[in-house]
């Protein structure tokens, strides 16, 4: 005990908010971003690109009008988050503006920079409409019935590259499962914080399992169903590998039952065996993974996958510099599926490492929300919208290197896909609406001047 | 919740993790299998991002590059395509690259370590230098007349400076462009097919890479075999050769074109080219000594480098005495390229010493810094100095007074020997036409240059008179070129 005045007040316990760190970190996410941007320019044409200063400042007025709803509506909310998704964006359109110099006739940098715009736009709109996140609880159901029905609308389009994920309108296209991603989240942690007692303490015990009645267990089954149906359907087994682990996550965060896991893992491997054995694109990806270069011995010259190893091989440690690789040898995905490996090559595996760790820090912030809040919906959305990323970031990069098979996902932020990048943006503000709650100071804390996170629920 | 909520973070942790080890076993561990798989792109793109290096005739570059904007940037162009066609070979997107263009390609392309300012500076940075240039021995008018001289027909010309080795001419008619080769697409694949399938045989090197029987030139070598072997001690005495000869072990007579050949000495036999007299002393020297002879010639030598490979020039080491009398007088299964007799002719003019032919002078760096200098250096001493004394006279003397009068050069020593080589099945195929010469100023030391040409169709199939014929002149053309400084 430190000695103290006897008749001082006692101190003023305010959690600092942090809004002048995030302030200083997003000058720092822009600077990188139009360094990086520069830099293309320089190592392309000897230039800085003219449009460097529009760049720049459009970027950081995104910024900054973020920021200022974050500081006026979210004041407590994590200050990483904010920056981390504009450097993660940034970096995407430097990324793909780099790609666009190899192809002339395709410029997809101003299209991403309109929908990022967007983004940026729907983020602030939440951070300043949604006061509070349990709001979301009353809309379970109806959120559901959305995501279900803008998963299904892309089974009446025809398929592009072989995937029934789009929907498109004219000239324009969008990914509606980008959009059931959140909604998904928001109806499991509603579903699950209602009925994670159930889940966790009532049905039959068979051998170690408990297992739950059928009245809860329902859902799982029909999700379970409905992941295998969309990646049939659409031949899509990113999404559906997505929304499952979500779920088992979710799951398993909520009742804490490891048998859970079990099942999962073995529900997934069983429908994973079952599609890849016989649906005809899924198991052509399965065979490109276990054998990348069977198309070159077979004279067909490289397949993507191997197209892409070759890209990150070419990075090395340090990478050849922006705009000084050519990953646009993987040909048509190079800026959506394929854009991690322009970066593993130019910015080679300590840029890349990079980049996972500030998707790792973007994780990690959303757990820590989820520690931090005291009401269980809180907790599992925000689990779950971390997890999302997380599970997103690994299931494209570990394809595109080879590490599983590969599934046609967009890397959050970096990659080219304007349903993707507002998605994203909208995932980061729900993040910031979490976490300010978690950070924002409780009435009793203030009054009695004791800090401890209130644990309804040590189990 | 909380204990779940960090397990399912570790399980995060577990995932980032495992993409961590992943991007590391890809991009470090196995980057270097994976660069170099032949279905990458990339070695082959950075090769042509920048301009190849030059090679350069005489301080003036004969190559070129040219940015056409895709994916492979630079492309080869070449100053006087088929004239230096023999030289440069050819530096093709498509079908890769030959002769010099091959061989100094790690300079040229800016690969090689030597271009480095440190070692291992290339393979830590990754990156290559600015290509270097070549710069070849090769004299542009000496080529030009060799060209000139062919004029078209099918034949080869090689000219060396018998004192250093220093190739100064290689000409093989007809010839191609090789800019027309470069790039990619249908026009160079279309060209190559065209090329390939050419009676003519366009982009075959005659000058190194093609034998012919050599004929009545090769007596040369026959008689530095004999004079050294001493199996002729003077050079101006009579010989015991019978004409026509009967080859040993046969009843088949060797006739001769030349009359005066019965019992000729050694000298009259090389003037007038007399059969007879030179396939006797082959026999006489012996398949053994003969053979080691040949060998100090370069013959039977199947590592000659210029720095590009020259094709074998062949004596059979294993024969009977009928053999190596037709073999003594460059019949039989003698053949040699035209470079392997512009290196006789230049022993004979050298002394005896025969230097190492090469045809890069030296490598330089991007900025001009030289990277390499090849020095001249004896490859054999191919006869005793003696003996090239005495076969100088006589060469000489076919010129002035024999089959090769159509190459002498006012106030120049020349030395010379005609040959006619009948080929094909009785000999139904076109003869070709042989001369080998070498040139010294009389005010100079040492010899000039020493000449090989063949022409493959000769008009008129009368031996040796189609060698003084249709090959003396083009000698002579290359020689004036030599002489004239």
């Amino acid at each position: 005990m430190t000695p103290s005045t006897a008749d001082a007040p006692p101190p003023e316990l305010r959690l600092p908010k942090r809004r002048g760190v995030e302030l200083c970190l997003l000058v720092g996410a822009v600077l990188i971003s139009v360094y990086g941007y520069a830099n293309v320019g320089l190592a392309r044409n000897g230039a800085v690109p003219p449009d460097v200063a529009g760049y720049g400042g459009g970027l950081g007025l995104l910024a900054l009008l973020a920021h200022l709803a974050v500081r006026f509506r979210a004041p407590y909310a994590d200050p990483l988050l904010l920056p981390i998704a504009v450097l993660l964006n940034g970096l995407g359109l430097v990324l793909i503006y780099r790609l666009d110099l190899e192809t002339p006739k395709d410029q997809a940098a101003p299209t991403q920079l309109i929908w990022s715009t967007l983004g940026v736009a729907l983020f602030i709109a939440v951070v300043v409409l949604l006061r509070d996140h349990r709001v979301l609880q009353r809309y379970a159901y109806l959120s559901v019935a959305t995501a279900l029905a803008l998963m299904i609308v892309p089974i009446f389009f025809p398929a592009v590259n072989g995937a029934k994920i789009w929907i498109r309108i004219g000239g324009l296209s969008f990914q509606p499962g980008e959009f059931a991603k959140i909604l998904l989240a928001v109806f499991f942690a509603a579903y699950l914080a209602a009925n994670r007692n159930a889940l966790a303490y009532t049905g039959r015990r068979i051998w170690k399992l408990q297992l739950p009645t059928g009245r809860v267990l329902g859902p799982i089954v029909a999700i379970w169903l409905l992941s295998v149906g969309v990646l049939v359907l659409e031949r899509d087994l990113g999404t559906s590998l997505l929304f499952f682990g979500l779920f088992v996550i979710m799951l398993y965060v909520a009742t804490g039952r490891t048998g859970w896991i079990a099942v999962g893992l073995l529900l997934a491997a069983v429908g994973a065996f079952v599609v890849g054995s016989f649906e005809p694109h899924v198991h052509s990806r399965v065979q490109d993974w276990l054998d990348p270069f069977a198309s070159i011995d077979a004279g067909r010259g490289p397949s993507q996958l191997a197209q892409s190893l070759f890209a990150f091989a070419a990075g090395g440690m340090l990478g050849t510099g922006l705009g000084l690789g050519h990953s646009v040898l993987i040909g048509f995905a190079a800026k959506s599926d394929f854009i991690l490996a322009t970066a593993g090559e130019e910015l080679g595996l300590s840029g890349l490492t990079a980049v996972f760790l500030l998707y790792a820090l973007l994780v990690a912030r959303g757990y820590r929300a989820g520690l931090a809040l005291r009401d269980p919906f809180g907790r599992l959305l925000s689990i779950g919208l971390a997890s999302i990323l997380a599970l997103q970031v690994f299931v494209i990069a570990g394809g595109v290197m080879g590490l599983i098979p590969l599934t046609g996902m967009a890397m959050p932020f970096l990659a080219q896909g304007g349903s993707s990048v507002v998605t994203n943006w909208i995932i980061v503000a729900l993040l910031i609406r979490v976490s300010d709650v978690a950070r924002r100071p409780h009435p009793d804390q203030v009054e009695t001047g004791v800090i401890a996170p209130v644990l309804e629920d040590e189990r | 919740m909380i204990r779940y909520i960090r397990r399912a973070a570790a399980f995060c942790l577990l995932l980032l993790v495992a993409l961590l080890l992943n991007a590391a076993r890809i991009q470090l561990f196995e980057a270097d299998e994976l660069d170099d798989n032949p279905a990458n792109r990339r070695n082959t793109i950075d090769r042509y991002d920048e301009p190849r290096g030059n090679i350069l005739v005489g301080g003036k570059s004969v190559t070129g590059s040219k940015d056409t904007g895709e994916q492979l940037a630079y492309e080869r162009t070449y100053l006087h395509g088929p004239l230096y066609a023999p030289v440069t070979g050819y530096a093709s997107q498509t079908y890769g690259t030959t002769l010099i263009e091959n061989a100094e390609d790690g300079i040229l392309s800016g690969t090689d370590s030597l271009l480095a300012p440190f070692p291992l500076w290339n393979d830590i940075t990754r990156g290559r230098q600015p290509g270097g240039d070549v710069v070849t021995t090769v004299k542009d008018s000496m080529q030009r007349a060799a060209y000139d001289g062919l004029s078209g027909r099918r034949g080869a010309v090689a000219a060396v400076e018998p004192s250093t080795g220093r190739i100064l001419a290689l000409v093989s008619t007809p010839s191609y462009d090789p800019e027309r080769l470069s790039g990619t697409g249908s026009p160079v694949t279309d060209a190559w097919a065209r090329l390939n399938a050419a009676k003519s045989r366009p982009m075959l090197n005659r000058a190194i890479r093609q034998t012919y029987p050599p004929g009545s030139t090769f007596k040369i070598v026959t008689a530095a075999a004999a004079l050294d072997a001493r199996v002729v001690t003077d050079p101006d005495a009579g010989t015991d050769t019978p004409s026509p000869y009967v080859l040993p072990g046969t009843t088949t007579t060797l006739p001769n074109e030349a009359s005066g050949c019965a019992k000729a000495s050694l000298a009259e036999a090389i003037r007038v080219s007399c059969n007879t007299v030179m396939a006797h002393l082959g026999v006489e020297v012996g398949l053994d000594k003969m053979v080691e002879a040949v060998g100090r010639f370069g013959f039977n030598d199947g590592g000659l480098r210029i720095p590009s490979g020259v094709a074998k020039s062949n004596f059979d080491t294993d024969m009977s005495d009928d053999q190596l009398a037709l073999s003594s007088i460059g019949q039989f299964d003698t053949t040699a390229t035209p470079l392997q007799m512009a290196m006789v002719a230049a022993a004979v003019a050298n002394g005896g010493d025969l230097r190492y032919p090469h045809l890069v002078d030296r490598t330089t760096a991007h900025d001009g810094d030289t990277v390499q200098q090849q020095g001249s250096r004896s490859y054999h001493q191919a006869m005793s100095p003696s003996t090239a004394m005495q076969l100088q006279r006589m060469m000489v003397d076919v010129v002035e007074d024999g089959t090769g009068s159509n190459a002498a050069i006012d106030g120049v020593k020349v030395g010379g020997k005609t040959g006619t080589a009948q080929h094909g099945i009785d000999n139904s195929g076109t003869p070709y036409a042989w001369f080998i010469s070498w040139a010294q100023n009389p005010d100079s030391g040492r010899p000039a240059v020493a000449v090989a040409v063949v022409v493959e169709d000769a008009s008129a199939d009368r031996a040796d008179i189609s060698g003084g014929g249709s090959a003396a002149p083009i000698a002579r053309a290359v020689m004036e070129a030599a002489l004239d400084g």
